[in-house]
């Protein structure tokens, strides 16, 4: 049975005081907190297995290079991806989308298209498609959410057009915390003849992505959200795509032959992994997402959806407090309001009772202006997350109001 | 108020809460700006809350006003203030602001976040002194749009 206070003991930085106080950490949702196993596996990367990937032919390089590639075949373990070949390392998510944009964006998009996003999507998935629709002619086209913030099956349908060449949703808001019903987004999508690309960066972490079950074209996630290191991310794309799609970045690594005059490209992954890559960050990757694999999804999601009724309860208790997005459907994040109360002002009280929150716009400025907020104050959950956080940090919570 | 008197008052406190307490009565007391004033010309970048400073340029002395939506960064202007208001342009630039906080025993209370956002102040604060050394403003109450 999953139980997180044995959880917590595996993340080391949860044991250390904060001022004195016992470490809350209620930020999940912006960076995740590590597992001794990652620590270790850095460790032996650096001080027994390194040297640069695919080049030397010499014992270092080749265990640095199977260690590398092994870990992206755990990444195509991890999101049930038919082959590793289409798994490529990005440095994050951000840089995953910002890839298919600036590649298959660029080749397929054109004036009159449309890309379809959600009106809950953070910048990442935002402004990158605001820009290519810039330089490409196409339009960009939001559909709304509901007013708990629950996907709207007919507003998304209605904003499905003939003219839609990109749907690209957030699986899960970092927000509102709503589950987004990704596979059946993309048969929709691909009725019409559009590719879609799912965000999964706070998904990946409460849920099990199945790129084959989703049918999704691209999916990108960031390590550091997924217990594992900063400075990497995954970018799936289905093969077929990545086959016929133009080079991201040029460089080493992604050539196949160079003369002074002109230059041949290698196949996916390889193409889209110029220059020497974050070798250790995506072995470490591997290292957590291994860590994640040996719990249940199922266990996780059954007790985190008890976390989150209990959160949602002891939030709403408190006189004066607005929650935003309570969907049927939704993850372990808790975006609030406590009227005449500053997010920023809590949130320093919070800080100094050991417990860590986000405040302001959480990247998602369009919708959080949306709300009619300028900052919103955001708790979010993670594996290690017990009861006992939720209680110390609901505590702490009536301890700022009454500063105010 | 002297800022030798805020010295005094916040060493004089010896806990954390008493502290805030004690910034969010000063942030109360800080005047309000009406909308006409809380615009993106004064508004200060790199803080988590809003923030504006507007600065008042005399023959000799430089003054400013400020505000936030944030009742502890009010508070903080207001020390801020004292800090800064009446003195020259060569004093604002000499003054150590982190200094006079760590004597206040607010260094270590302020987040780093929240550091960042008060240095921000403090930064577009000697910005208008510079400027005004260089003799920009020497006619005018408020700086040229130009020089933001």
């Amino acid at each position: 049975m999953f139980d997180a206070h044995i959880v917590r003991k595996d993340f080391p930085i949860l044991n250390r005081l904060i001022d004195g106080n016992k470490n809350i950490y209620m930020d999940t949702a912006a960076s995740a907190q590590k597992p001794f196993v990652l620590m270790q596996k850095l460790e032996k990367a650096y001080m027994e297995e390194y040297a640069n990937v695919h080049r030397g032919s010499y014992w270092l390089s080749e265990v640095a290079t199977e260690n590398y590639e092994q870990a992206r075949k755990i990444a195509a373990k991890f999101i049930n991806a038919s082959s590793p070949d289409s798994v490529i390392f990005t440095r994050s998510a951000t840089e995953g989308i910002n890839l298919v944009a600036a590649t298959y964006g660029l080749e397929n998009l054109h004036e009159g298209d449309e890309i379809l996003l959600s009106r809950a999507e953070h910048h990442a998935n935002l402004v990158t498609w605001q820009q290519t629709a810039l330089k490409t002619g196409a339009r960009v086209v939001y559909f709304d959410l509901g007013e708990d913030g629950s996907f709207i099956w007919e507003n998304f349908e209605k904003a499905l057009s003939k003219h839609t060449k990109i749907v690209a949703v957030t699986a899960m808001s970092n927000v509102l915390g709503t589950i987004f019903p990704v596979e059946k987004i993309c048969t929709a999508a691909h009725k019409i003849g559009a590719k879609v690309l799912i965000d999964a960066c706070q998904f990946a972490v409460h849920k099990k992505i199945d790129v084959q079950k989703f049918d999704c074209d691209f999916l990108a996630f960031s390590g550091h959200k997924v217990y594992g290191p900063t400075g990497i991310g995954v970018l799936y794309g289905k093969y077929d795509l990545l086959k016929e799609m133009p080079p991201y970045q040029y460089g080493g690594d992604m050539i196949e032959n160079v003369s002074y005059e002109m230059t041949t490209f290698t196949l996916p992954p390889a193409r889209f992994e110029a220059g020497t890559p974050a070798i250790v960050q995506a072995i470490g990757l591997g290292a957590s997402l291994e860590y994640m694999m040996q719990f249940d999804f199922n266990e996780i999601e059954k007790y985190e959806e008890e976390l989150i009724k209990y959160t949602t309860k002891q939030l709403l208790d408190i006189d004066g407090l607005k929650l935003f997005g309570t969907a049927n459907e939704k993850g372990g994040v808790f975006s609030f309001a406590i009227e005449g109360i500053h997010p920023q002002d809590l949130a320093f009280i919070l800080a100094k009772e050991g417990v860590a929150i986000r405040t302001g716009h959480f990247c998602a400025q369009p919708l959080v202006n949306a709300l009619g907020y300028n900052s919103l104050a955001r708790a979010s959950l993670g594996i290690y997350t017990t009861k006992e956080d939720i209680d110390d940090f609901i505590t702490a919570l009536r301890k700022a109001k009454d500063f105010f | 108020m002297s800022i030798e008197n805020l010295i005094d008052d916040f060493s004089f406190l010896d806990n954390w809460e008493d502290k805030y307490r004690y910034l969010i009565e000063l942030g109360n007391q800080l005047p309000h700006f009406d909308d006409t004033q809380k615009i993106d010309q004064w508004k200060i970048s790199g803080c988590q809350s809003q923030v504006w400073i507007i600065p008042h340029f005399s023959n000799s002395t430089l003054s400013f006003q400020g505000d936030s939506d944030a009742i502890i960064v009010r508070g903080i202007i207001a020390v801020v203030l004292e800090i800064f208001n009446d003195k020259s342009a060569q004093e604002i630039l000499d003054i150590d602001v982190e200094e006079i906080f760590d004597k206040m025993g607010l260094r270590e209370h302020i987040t780093p976040n929240r550091r960042s956002g008060m240095l921000s102040m403090v930064d577009k604060i000697k910005f208008y002194a510079k400027e005004s050394l260089e003799g920009k403003h020497e006619h005018s109450r408020v700086p040229s749009e130009e020089n933001l």
